[in-house]
């Protein structure tokens, strides 16, 4: 019997939720260390970090200016923001309560014991001096439950709908987190090598956890080129645009082997894909960087419609 | 451990215990009672982690609470249960002939055993359940009957429970948790096993699949009203062990004259529905229009024969707390015997000469409201303060046929571990029957609730009730 399109949506939003928290929890991060660092930058960085997050309107409905103790609690354990990392997690464990029969009896309980720890931890506002352990614990706990769908789920298409929230939230963070930082990467950036700059990459990089691998594999090269490249374009690298979208045609593609013809969000996942696949770097800026990031983001969004109606999540 | 007034489970009046628990006695005084409580906290936090959680109504719907679980098991003897599963069977065939009877030919009330008036004007009689036949002529497949003991031999029924009995997770989990816990007593004593309670849902519910449903494997499906339910954790729980789909209304709908679930490759036809919605949530056309919830067309389907729907709507009939009363007589009607258990002595409040009495001796009774559940909007006399007493005769006095009392009962005691060491607590049962066609299957153990307060006498989880394992023990 096919699982129910419920099921596959609850499945979907439970790893797009904690994916989210993840994210928001490395972005939170570098935006710490880019305050601790005393950077005039620092309230800048704030407000690149909220755009980024998606909720810059309703952070501007509640504070007038982006300062850190308020940007902080707003993105870690605000209520009101349902992005934040606490509603996240009660989201994804609020969507993994209802799949229960899906998951493996680890996935669910690595699920609930996150929400357990982390509503105790975000019960009350964090210290500055607490934050970064709390951070840790986080994406510990995302990986916990990463790690047990990875080594107790069948492959079957329940995993396929778990990966493909990933992803798609992935792919639609990283864009974004490129977009708002786009002008940096612009080889018409006139500061280049400056100390500003330098900065600047590196919290790109660090935001998508990418800041060693990258120096790692660009020892000489950090151009912003070689940057966007790395993080758009080289499929080795799990939070580039490339590496997203591989996965999301080939867990798309299993999935569409039951279904009588062809799914159109698989089309939409391949046609994303071609797009990154085999591509130069030169012509993303040819193109444009921010209309190529712009696209990409409305690509990831459509997908995701498209694959809400093509597996019936809510009728 | 007795204290004389009531009857302990466990210990005789002489502190030496009860056969069936001796050999656990013995275990139990070589244990160190730091380490037991250790294991009780343990248990707790095992309970926590898999989620076995309820919500209670009118609280926040995030706040999950734990059913306090207690370490000491409740232990029955072979030969109690033998008693008791002759007198279940009894009671739960009668249940089914009497709701075939009263929602077809209605022998019963043309004989004058049972007044007309408690059907007529009765909620949890249903008009749209007149002559409809379910498949395979069962009413409740599922069903909860709550006991209470008072005795050595002296064994009540205390309510029926035929509508969508709940605990039966409990009863797993419980058990789960025990043989974790100590597996040298299970290699010590002869417990009869829970843990076929799925596949024998399982199978009962297949059995009772529509004629027209050829398939060896009938597609099941529990249908729960959601996870903000306070019994949502067994809804998914039961799903999951007997491999049926965990289903919403909202995935529901009519194809083809079939109940169908959404799912990611179109609508596909279910043979069979365990319901964890009340009657009136099941279909917004036939029961209540205002609601969202439910599946339009469903009651139509089933009128047709092509779904079972277990349990049947309205089997609250046979459970509602009016006809209670009655049940003596009900078993008698359709089996031909007396009744195995025993009835709670019931004063129908509507009646004058009851309530006359009720009223006067308030402060020595049990009062119930008709529809109530789960121990919402009852008294408790011998534990009722002045105020409470004078507050329910209003109540009384304003709505007579509300109400039903009964005598407070000597409930037994069975010891729970306390930082104190043992200490005796009362106790109701809830074995599970599984109604078939073919038969009808009782799983030799059930849900002991336990009422942790001392001297308290209600059980019921939403009132600070805890759960125990239940051993029945083999022969």
């Amino acid at each position: 019997m096919p699982m129910l399109g419920r099921t596959a949506g609850g499945l979907f939003w439970m790893f797009r939720y904690l994916e989210r928290s993840e994210n928001t929890a490395r972005m939170l991060d570098t935006g710490f260390r880019i305050a601790l660092t005393g950077s005039q930058q620092a309230e800048s960085e704030w407000e690149s970090i909220v755009t980024t997050s998606g909720a810059r309107d309703l952070y501007l409905q509640k504070y007038d200016s982006f300062d850190q103790a308020h940007v902080i609690n707003f993105l870690l354990r605000d209520k009101d923001n349902p992005s934040s990392i606490l509603s996240s997690i009660e989201a994804a464990r609020s969507n993994a309560r209802m799949v229960r029969t899906a998951l493996s009896s680890e996935v669910w309980e690595a699920t609930n014991e996150t929400w357990m720890l982390l509503k105790q931890t975000l019960a009350r506002q964090v210290s500055v001096k607490n934050l970064a352990e709390v951070l840790t614990s986080v994406r510990q706990q995302s990986s916990l439950v990463r790690g047990a769908l990875h080594g107790t789920m069948l492959r079957n298409e329940i995993f396929d709908f778990a990966r493909i929230g990933t992803f798609v939230e992935r792919a639609d963070n990283t864009a974004r987190i490129l977009d708002v930082k786009y002008y940096v990467l612009l080889p018409s950036a006139a500061f280049v090598g400056s100390s500003m700059d330098n900065a600047q990459w590196e919290t790109i990089l660090r935001s998508v956890s990418a800041f060693r691998s990258f120096r790692w594999l660009n020892e000489s090269d950090s151009s912003p080129k070689a940057i966007a490249a790395f993080l758009i374009l080289d499929k080795r690298m799990p939070r580039s645009l490339a590496f997203c979208y591989a996965k999301l045609a080939g867990n798309l593609a299993y999935l569409s082997q039951k279904h009588a013809g062809t799914l159109p969000s698989l089309e939409i996942a391949q046609q994303t894909y071609a797009k990154l696949n085999d591509r130069e770097i030169d012509s993303i800026f040819d193109e444009g960087l921010h209309e190529f990031l712009e696209s990409s983001i409305s690509d990831t969004a459509r997908l995701a419609s498209q694959i809400q109606e093509d597996f019936r999540f809510y009728g | 451990m007795t204290n004389g007034k009531f009857f302990d489970e466990m210990s005789e009046a002489g502190g030496a215990p009860r056969a069936p628990y001796a050999r656990y006695a013995d275990w139990f005084s070589g244990e160190d009672p730091k380490s037991l409580l250790k294991k009780s906290a343990e248990a707790e936090t095992f309970f926590r982690r898999i989620g076995i959680t309820f919500n209670v109504y009118g609280q926040s719907e995030a706040d999950e609470r734990l059913i306090p679980f207690d370490i000491v098991p409740r232990i029955i003897a072979a030969s109690e249960w033998r008693q008791l599963e002759r007198g279940i069977e009894q009671r739960v065939r009668a249940i089914n002939a009497f709701l075939a009877d009263i929602y077809n030919k209605q022998e019963i009330l043309k004989s004058g055993r049972l007044p007309a008036h408690i059907i007529s004007g009765n909620e949890a009689y249903l008009p749209q359940m007149v002559g409809v036949s379910p498949p395979g002529g069962v009413y409740t497949h599922i069903v909860g009957t709550d006991l209470v003991r008072t005795g050595e031999n002296q064994f009540y029924v205390l309510e029926d429970n035929a509508r969508t009995p709940s605990g039966v997770s409990y009863m797993l989990e419980n058990r789960e948790t025990m043989l974790q816990m100590f597996p040298e007593l299970f290699t010590q004593m002869r417990v009869k096993p829970v843990s076929s309670y799925p596949a024998e849902l399982r199978r009962s519910l297949s059995e009772s699949a529509p004629p027209g449903c050829t398939s060896a494997k009938p597609t099941l499906a529990v249908l729960t009203p959601g996870i903000h339910n306070s019994a949502y954790f067994e809804h998914s729980f039961l799903a999951d062990q007997m491999g049926a789909e965990l289903v919403e209304a909202s995935d529901l709908r009519i194809v083809d004259g079939k109940v169908a679930m959404r799912t990611i490759r179109g609508y596909k036809p279910i043979d069979v529905i365990y319901r964890r919605v009340d009657d009136a949530f099941l279909d917004p056309l036939n029961f209540n229009p205002e609601s969202l919830l439910g599946v339009p067309g469903i009651m139509d389907v089933y009128r047709a024969g092509n779904i079972t729907i277990a349990n049947a709507p309205g089997t609250g009939i046979a459970d509602d707390k009016a006809l209670y009363s009655y049940m003596p007589d009900i078993v008698e009607f359709y089996t031909g015997e007396k009744a195995i258990l025993q009835n709670v002595p019931t004063w129908r409040c509507s009646e004058e000469d009851s309530l006359k009495y009720v009223l006067d001796h308030l402060a020595e009774l049990v009062v119930k409201e008709v529809h109530g559940s789960g121990g919402y909007g009852m008294l408790v006399g011998p534990a009722a303060s002045k105020k409470e007493l004078a507050e329910f005769e209003a109540k009384l006095r304003a709505r007579p046929g509300n109400y039903i009392a009964q005598p407070t009962l000597a409930l037994s005691t069975v010891p729970i571990m306390t930082q104190k060491g043992l200490a005796p607590r009362h106790v109701d049962l809830r074995p599970f029957v599984l109604v078939s066609p073919k038969k009808i299957h009782i799983t030799a153990g059930g849900l002991t609730r336990v009422a942790l307060k001392e001297g308290s006498l209600v059980v019921n989880s939403s009132q600070g009730g805890g759960t125990k394992d239940t051993w029945v023990l083999g022969d």
